[in-house]
């Protein structure tokens, strides 16, 4: 049987970088094919070709043995061909069964034929043991649901072959494991399954086969069976993993920053944040666990300022800084680093040096009276550029044209040579690569041992275990457990997270997913 | 450095300059088209440009289109579009008027005062738009389109026949000679001639070349310094390039949209004061559409002092040639307003294309800085 696609010597080069570098990828019909790599391999650029987004500079490719050329998704999905991408792309206010059938619609003669649409959807459904409620409005399903739509929508449209982009990022464990049961139950009903990641214990745990990238090019495709975390990781990077391990507490009794009875109102009046009590001590990093819309993101804008508290106090050593302006909080020295650096934290245009007095733009050495210091900006950006390791030809570069790693080390330096007393790191490491993920740990440790109390909100459940000296769960905008990270995995993490550790129901929830 | 050097300054004169050419391909075409010949019609406006003369009219001509350039720059900076320089100025020229003609004061206070006048209403006016978003949320681009109509068919229209002077219609019915009452000579700017003599000959044909020019001047001066000098002046290009970046690095978004409608309000009040302190008095008939020209000649200079300036003269220099082509009847004037429509359709697609162009070396050359150093990974920081 041939192979269900085959890539042969696929190349793919952008300005000044080659993507992908002779890729050559066999993925056997009926198999689940993990693509891993580090960010920057090439990953996202080889799935795009295979989908039809981009074509490739040079190479061929084969679906089912024959030679194929897409030009666009359609041609994908016309040879079976469907992707999953990381972020749904679902209408929120539709039903479960308008989402699928957007774009697809049947017709009779009064316009769309629900009753087939109806038909066909739970014919996929069953065919490929997934589970849905068609009248299901959107916007009321959990995210590993919502995945699952997708997934339908995909198949409802015909594809065999199926390109999942990081299905697992969004997920937390339990529903990680659901994810797994569906895609063997897809793997049964004859699918192939393509699938992006780089959590490795997960991709030896489902994949049949794993095909690495490095660097843009094919490393090696091997077998779970034959290979352990370890080497795997040495494949992706050339040498191990670091983890983010801290050695011994430097945790003061100096309280930095005080939250009490916080609550923040969304534009509807609901409480997002609801009576939070925090307390962050000097030298101490306070992880936040939660999946993601649970009010971590309120909680950072209200402490940074740029959300209107409801009621409660938030205190910096000791002052209250409730009601202040962003502009004083950040002179009184609280540090940012947004969770999107692209929305929040940079200015793409402009210099790097520009970007780096932004927030620190009224202090010294970056402005002088009522004028901005050129001089002084330049000189500590170049300073920033040296110790943070950013990677650029020089300061006058404009941020866009830094990788994502550079540019979140030249944010994090520019915070960290502010010296501030909190800093407020929200998913620091998000999306780069291992090496600059290594360096931003590494700062931030160091800046703990100088007595930095830190809010640490991350996805990456070994990042806020390894990082943090308290670890606090987050649900539906209120903190509902605290936990010791050296006692906890990320499994448990991941039950307090969907809440089901919490109720006494929470043992059938894990169990049914 | 030096290469690099040469290669930005092209890439900074390449898309202007595409423009242009662009714009006189096309004029030459529309004209060939209409039966004039497209290289009269050019010699025609060049020999009449090197005449002094013409020069002065062209300098009087810069003055507001670059003063509204500038106001309007001010806006774009933040991603504000104030469209409402052309009713700020007609309204802050009027109220100007109406003050130095209503005072008898020594000649520097007495321009100081009209000045003041002017930019506090120009101000004022362009304030409401932004004091409307920050608080109601209006679209600047719709509150000044309206401010606009409140401002030229509603307010000047009323207040120029309040403030009438001899307290009636003239006599003669027509509207030349009514207006505000005529500001003594102590409130008028002294002219630039005798400047302008002592490196040149004698101005004939009566013509002056407004003292307001240097108040031109100042004003590219100090938009410079603001917007790229001052603190503030960060906080408002970072509005602008992102606001959201802005807002987390302390920048105070509402305080920043009222600031810059406010300060583009004032620089849109000083538009008018070079045909004031010529005509020495706001008549129903004073010079309209400077606001709307400021815009385009913004456009055309990339919100840069320098740029701005360049396209002003570019600007004036068409609007002086529209006249000698009638006279000289060598083309239609009307070629003139084609060539501006197309010199800046033409200037905003060949930004685009030279900016991703841009881009993309930049990208390049980051992209070869990081393969010069050792391998991209872990080995550096681990």
């Amino acid at each position: 049987m041939a192979p269900a696609i085959e890539l042969t010597g696929i190349t793919k080069r952008f300005p000044g970088v080659v993507a992908n570098d002779d890729v050559n990828l066999t993925v056997e019909a009926g198999e689940i094919h993990a693509i891993c790599g580090e960010n920057g391999a090439g990953k996202s650029t080889l799935m795009k070709i295979l989908y039809g987004m981009q074509p490739p500079d040079e190479g061929t490719m084969a679906v089912d043995g024959q030679r194929v050329r897409f030009s666009s998704p359609s041609d994908a999905i016309e040879a079976g061909v469907g992707m999953v991408h990381q972020h749904f792309m679902l209408a929120d206010n539709l039903t479960v069964l308008e989402n699928v059938i957007l774009g697809a619609e049947p017709r009779n003669w009064r316009g769309i034929d629900f009753k087939a649409a109806r038909q066909h959807l739970s014919e996929v459904g069953e065919a490929y043991g997934l589970d849905v409620d068609p009248d299901d409005l959107v916007e009321s399903l959990e995210v590993g649901e919502r995945q699952r739509v997708e997934i339908i929508k995909v198949l409802y449209r015909g594809a065999r072959i199926l390109i999942l982009d990081e299905p697992t990022a969004v997920l937390v464990p339990q529903e990680v494991e659901e994810l797994f049961r569906n895609m063997r139950e897809l793997k049964a009903s004859g699918a192939t399954i393509l699938f992006i990641d780089h959590k490795l214990d997960e991709v030896l745990e489902i994949a049949d086969s794993i095909t690495v990238l490095r660097q843009g090019r094919t490393v090696a495709t091997v077998k779970p069976e034959d290979v352990t975390a370890g080497d795997l990781a040495e494949l992706m990077v050339g040498s191990e993993l670091p983890t983010p391990d801290i050695t011994d507490s430097t945790v003061t009794d100096a309280v930095a920053l005080d939250v009490a009875e916080l609550v923040v109102h969304d534009a509807d009046e609901r409480a997002v944040v609801d009576r939070v009590d925090l307390r962050i001590h000097k030298g101490e990093i306070v992880g936040i666990a939660g999946v993601e819309g649970n009010g971590q993101s309120e909680l950072i804008d209200a402490i940074i300022g740029t959300q209107p508290v409801a009621s409660g106090t938030i205190s910096l050593l000791g002052a209250d800084v409730t009601h202040a302006s962003v502009r004083n909080r950040r002179e009184a020295g609280i540090g940012y680093v947004p969770q999107d650096r692209h929305h929040e934290g940079l200015l793409l245009e402009a210099p790097l040096w520009e970007n780096a007095m932004l927030g620190h733009q009224t202090q010294a050495p970056y402005a002088k009276g009522a004028f901005v210091d050129r001089r002084g900006a330049q000189g500590q950006t170049e300073q920033i550029r040296t110790e943070f390791d950013v990677r650029t030809p020089n300061v006058h570069v404009a941020a866009h044209a830094l990788s994502g790693g550079n540019q979140q080390k030249l944010i994090l330096g520019r915070e960290m040579m502010a010296e501030p007393s909190v800093l407020i790191a929200a998913h620091p490491t998000r999306g780069i690569d291992v090496g600059a993920q290594a360096a931003v740990w590494d700062s931030i440790r160091a800046a703990r041992a100088k007595g930095l109390a830190t809010l640490l909100i991350s996805a990456d459940l070994d990042e806020l275990i390894g990082l943090s000296d308290t670890i606090i769960v987050m649900l539906r905008g209120k903190l509902v457990a605290t936990l010791d990270p050296a006692a906890v995995t990320p499994r448990d993490l991941g039950a307090y997270m969907t809440g089901a550790a919490l109720e006494p129901a929470g043992q059938e929830v894990a169990a049914d997913g | 450095m030096a290469k690099s050097l040469g290669r930005r300054v092209m890439l900074a004169l390449a898309a202007p300059v595409l423009a242009v050419a662009f714009a006189v391909a096309m004029s030459s075409i529309v004209l060939a088209l209409s039966g004039s010949s497209p290289i009269t019609a050019y010699i025609d406006m060049f020999d009449h440009a090197r005449k002094l003369e013409t020069m002065i009219d062209i300098g009087n001509r810069f003055t507001p289109l670059y003063i509204s350039g500038v106001a309007a720059a001010i806006g774009f900076r933040m991603n504000l579009f104030n469209i409402g320089v052309e009713g700020q100025y007609l309204l802050a020229t009027l109220f100007a008027a109406a003050a130095g003609g209503a005072v008898n004061l020594p000649p520097v206070l007495h321009i100081g005062l009209i000045l003041i006048v002017a930019m506090t209403v120009g101000a004022a006016y362009s304030g409401v738009a932004g004091v409307l978003k920050v608080t109601r949320g209006v679209n600047e681009v719709i509150s000044t389109i309206m401010l606009n109509v409140i401002a030229i068919s509603g307010l000047v229209a009323w207040l120029v026949r309040e403030w009438q002077a001899g307290g009636g219609v003239n006599a003669s019915g027509g509207n030349a000679g009514v207006g505000t009452e005529p500001i003594p000579e102590s409130g008028l700017m002294p002219n630039l001639n005798g400047f302008v003599e002592i490196f040149t000959r004698e101005i004939k044909q009566g013509k002056k070349l407004t003292g307001v020019l240097v108040i031109a001047l100042l004003v590219g001066i100090g938009y410079h310094v603001l917007v790229n000098r001052t603190r503030f002046g960060f906080d408002l290009r970072a509005s602008g390039m992102n606001p959201f970046a802005a807002q987390a690095g302390g920048v105070p978004p509402k305080r920043m949209v009222v600031t810059a409608m406010v300060l583009s309000g004032a620089a849109a009040g000083l538009v008018g004061m070079s045909t004031l302190m010529d005509q020495g008095r706001y008549s129903p008939n004073f010079v309209r559409g400077l606001g709307f020209a400021g815009i385009g000649v913004t456009l055309l200079g990339r919100n840069h002092p320098v740029g701005i300036a360049i396209g002003a003269l570019l600007f004036a220099f068409l609007d002086v040639s529209a006249g000698i082509l009638q006279i000289s009847g060598s083309a239609s004037r009307e070629i003139v307003v084609i060539m501006q429509g197309i010199i800046l359709i033409a200037a905003v697609v060949a930004y685009e294309v030279v900016n991703r162009f841009r881009q993309r070396e930049e990208a390049k050359d980051a992209a070869a800085a990081l393969q010069s150093v050792p391998p991209a990974g872990i080995e550096v920081s681990a």
